[in-house]
């Protein structure tokens, strides 16, 4: 059964990716290179717990929280929180103009200070009790053999992350709000005198894939680590914004390329490797982003290209 | 004419501005740095001891304190300067080269590599150059690699220098598990081919080179064809084909001379600083000094203040925190809230914001009833 262990290792972890990509997807689509990722989905995780330690304080009997309250009070904290500094990025990048790289890489360096500084300060005690209310979803899954350990054996956030990279998919791609946020990215001179708001686009793009980016940082705290606190979140939210590029800006594609980034992630811990040989492994995700990159410039195929005003930021006067 | 009368005056109306008077431009950065140090000193208020004024204290001791501590600010501004330095050219040709870290940590290794294997077996003096050379190597094709895909294919160059920086990450602790083979994943300090410590003073050696290769940079941009050429590039890369530039040559010229100082600043980072090597030994820097050359206007005097600042809060803010008992992290939120304020602050220098006052829309409408 080892490969339904380390299959279902690799599905479970691509969770983090998935919502980071997704949301990035959502962002870059209106022409926002949002880097400030990584940092946006520490505070994710930083709010999360925040919005849970809240909840459990609360709460009659820390030791056996409501299920649906313990999952849901967090999810929603981690998406405002992470939100907001989605929207601080607007701010900046669409209403003052300000170069996308550098705001970003600013938004990453206070995003991961305001986690560690943050993290240290939440209570965190019973976090273990309130961690497998987002674990497990299915009880029956034990019962269906490797059926239902491939399937049905992981915790809430990950169907949440499938759904809503399916739903982001749709909504770009079959949707007349999509097509108008499509031709944001592409063109936003040709968007603006057909009449959309570029402003509107990008703020609402960019805040609410900031929001859904953070909640993969949830995931990472109260799922994968069962609700341990660890400060590297930010390194996952690197290899994200490498899956939006390895998906060509595509959600539905960022399922499976997730799940090939979580496998390549966890494969050193399956495989009989040392040390030394595991750093080549983890490698791998970055190597292979770095090819798709290439390939797609080279065959140079319109639909795979790049949202053509990404990272520029647009200003009405200057055509 | 008559629907003249309907047309609505926006509250807010932006236009681009020509220039910038420099008296202007200094009042509007000051103002964003003080408000910026202002609320930092508010959140000091409420989570240090040392209240809203220890903060500055605290912040001014952390610079000067001790002569220490003014050689670790001294030593910190010249390997950042160093490394904003080298990512300068290629910003000034509009090349996002963000792979600064990984180029600079590429030729760390690279340093690292021949101290380990070849010291001992030839003179110190013979063993640095050679360490130097193999860095700048190192550096060079690090960068030269995402420079060929983009004069060639065009391919998104912000992404690739990302994905190498990960790649030398991987690499370098590839070699500190395999060179170490009881497994603590430490190299440890190499003994051999240490730069020199001038006047007993380690950093002096390093603070001199980055100083030779300021003014390098500056004369290099300022004074030279090329870099005459690569801002052509930067400003229309149509006009520079016109008046007969080779762009593609000129891309690839650029990001070698970045990859060269990024391999000088990874080889004063090992040999003349560190003696050893690990994934962190940059330490974020190469992102940092992307944010210091763009605050800098890309103009190596101006990147030196910009340096200066952003070392200055980073250890002063560290000051603070261990003072204070709190998370190192403490520095980078606070480094980040000023970014914030510059970064928004060069708003108001690019663009001029009108607010629609009652008077004007008066205005207005008197002279549409005048039209009428």
């Amino acid at each position: 059964m080892g490969i339904i262990n380390f299959l279902t290792a690799a599905i479970r972890f691509s969770t983090v990716f998935l919502f980071g990509s997704t949301g990035e997807s959502l962002t870059e689509k209106s022409g926002n290179l949002n880097l400030g990722i990584p940092g946006t989905m520490c505070v994710g995780a930083v709010f999360g717990i925040l919005g849970e330690s809240l909840y459990l304080s609360a709460c009659a009997d820390p030791t056996n929280p409501n299920p649906f309250l313990a999952v849901f009070i967090p999810l929603i904290f981690s998406f405002c929180g992470a939100g907001l500094l989605g929207l601080l990025n607007s701010f900046l990048t669409t209403t003052l103009r300000c170069n996308q790289n550098v705001t970003g890489l600013t938004i990453t360096t206070f995003g991961v200070g305001l986690t560690n500084f943050l993290g240290n300060y939440i209570d965190r005690s019973n976090f273990n009790y309130a961690s497998k209310c987002f674990t497990t979803v299915f009880p029956f899954a034990s019962d269906l053999g490797w059926f239902g350990q491939l399937f049905f054996s992981y915790g809430i956030l990950v169907y949440l992350a499938i759904v809503i990279a399916i739903l982001v998919s749709w909504f770009l791609n079959k949707t007349r709000a999509g097509l108008h946020l499509r031709a944001v990215g592409e063109n936003p001179a040709t968007a603006d005198a057909a009449g959309l708001s570029v402003t509107k686009y990008r703020y609402l793009a960019t805040s609410i894939g900031s929001g859904i980016a953070g909640l993969g940082g949830l995931f990472y705290i109260m799922d994968y680590l069962t609700g341990a606190w660890e400060y590297s979140i930010d390194a996952m939210g690197w290899l994200a914004v490498a899956l939006v590029i390895f998906s060509v800006w595509r959600p539905n594609v960022g399922i499976l390329g997730s799940i090939l980034f979580g496998a390549l992630y966890m494969a050193p811990y399956f495989l009989n490797v040392n040390f030394a040989q595991q750093e080549l492994v983890k490698m791998i995700p970055f190597i292979v982003t770095i090819v798709v990159l290439i390939f797609t410039s080279i065959r140079n195929k319109k639909e795979n290209q790049p949202p053509q005003s990404l990272g520029v930021s647009y200003f009405r006067e200057e055509r | 004419m008559a629907n003249n009368a309907k047309v609505r005056e926006p509250l807010i109306h932006i236009s681009k501005r020509d220039t910038v008077p420099l008296k202007f431009s200094i009042i509007v950065r000051t103002i964003a740095i003080v408000s910026a140090l202002l609320l930092c000193a508010l959140l000091a208020s409420f989570t240090t001891k040392g209240g809203f004024f220890g903060f500055f204290v605290e912040l001014f001791s952390g610079l000067f304190g001790t002569p220490r501590r003014i050689w670790n600010l001294l030593q910190a501004l010249a390997i950042l300067l160093g490394i904003s330095l080298a990512v300068t050219p290629a910003f000034k040709m509009k090349f996002w080269n963000i792979g600064a870290e990984g180029q600079t940590l590429i030729a760390g290794l690279a340093c690292a590599a021949c101290m380990k294997f070849l010291g001992g077996t030839m003179p110190e003096f013979v063993l640095i150059l050679i360490s130097l050379i193999a860095s700048v190597i190192a550096g060079a094709v690090w960068a030269v690699i995402p420079a060929i895909f983009k004069a060639f294919w065009n391919t998104n160059e912000t992404l690739f220098t990302l994905m190498m920086n990960y790649v030398a990450m991987n690499l370098v602790r590839y070699f500190v598990f395999a060179w170490v083979p009881n497994g603590s994943a430490v190299v440890g300090v190499i003994p051999h081919g240490h730069l020199p410590a001038l006047f007993g003073q380690q950093y002096l050696i390093n603070i001199i080179s980055v100083a030779f290769l300021t003014a390098f940079v500056y004369v290099y941009l300022k004074e030279s064809k090329h870099g005459y050429e690569l801002t052509v590039v930067g400003e229309s890369e149509n006009t520079a084909r016109y008046i007969g530039i080779n762009v593609k040559k000129v891309v690839i010229r650029t990001m070698i001379l970045s990859g060269i100082l990024c391999g000088v600043v990874g080889f004063l980072l090992v040999a003349g600083t560190a003696f050893t090597i690990n994934d962190a030994i940059v330490g974020g820097r190469g992102f940092t000094a992307i944010l210091v050359s763009w605050l800098g206007k890309f103009n190596p005097l101006y990147m030196i203040l910009t340096a200066l600042l952003t070392v200055s809060l980073q250890q002063g803010a560290n000051q603070i925190a261990t003072v204070n008992r709190m998370p190192g992290a403490f520095a980078d939120l606070i480094v980040g809230i000023v970014f914030f304020f510059i970064i928004a602050c060069e708003f108001f220098l690019k663009y001029k914001v009108k607010i629609r006052t009652k008077h004007a829309q008066n205005d207005s409408n008197v002279n549409k009833e005048v039209k009428a």
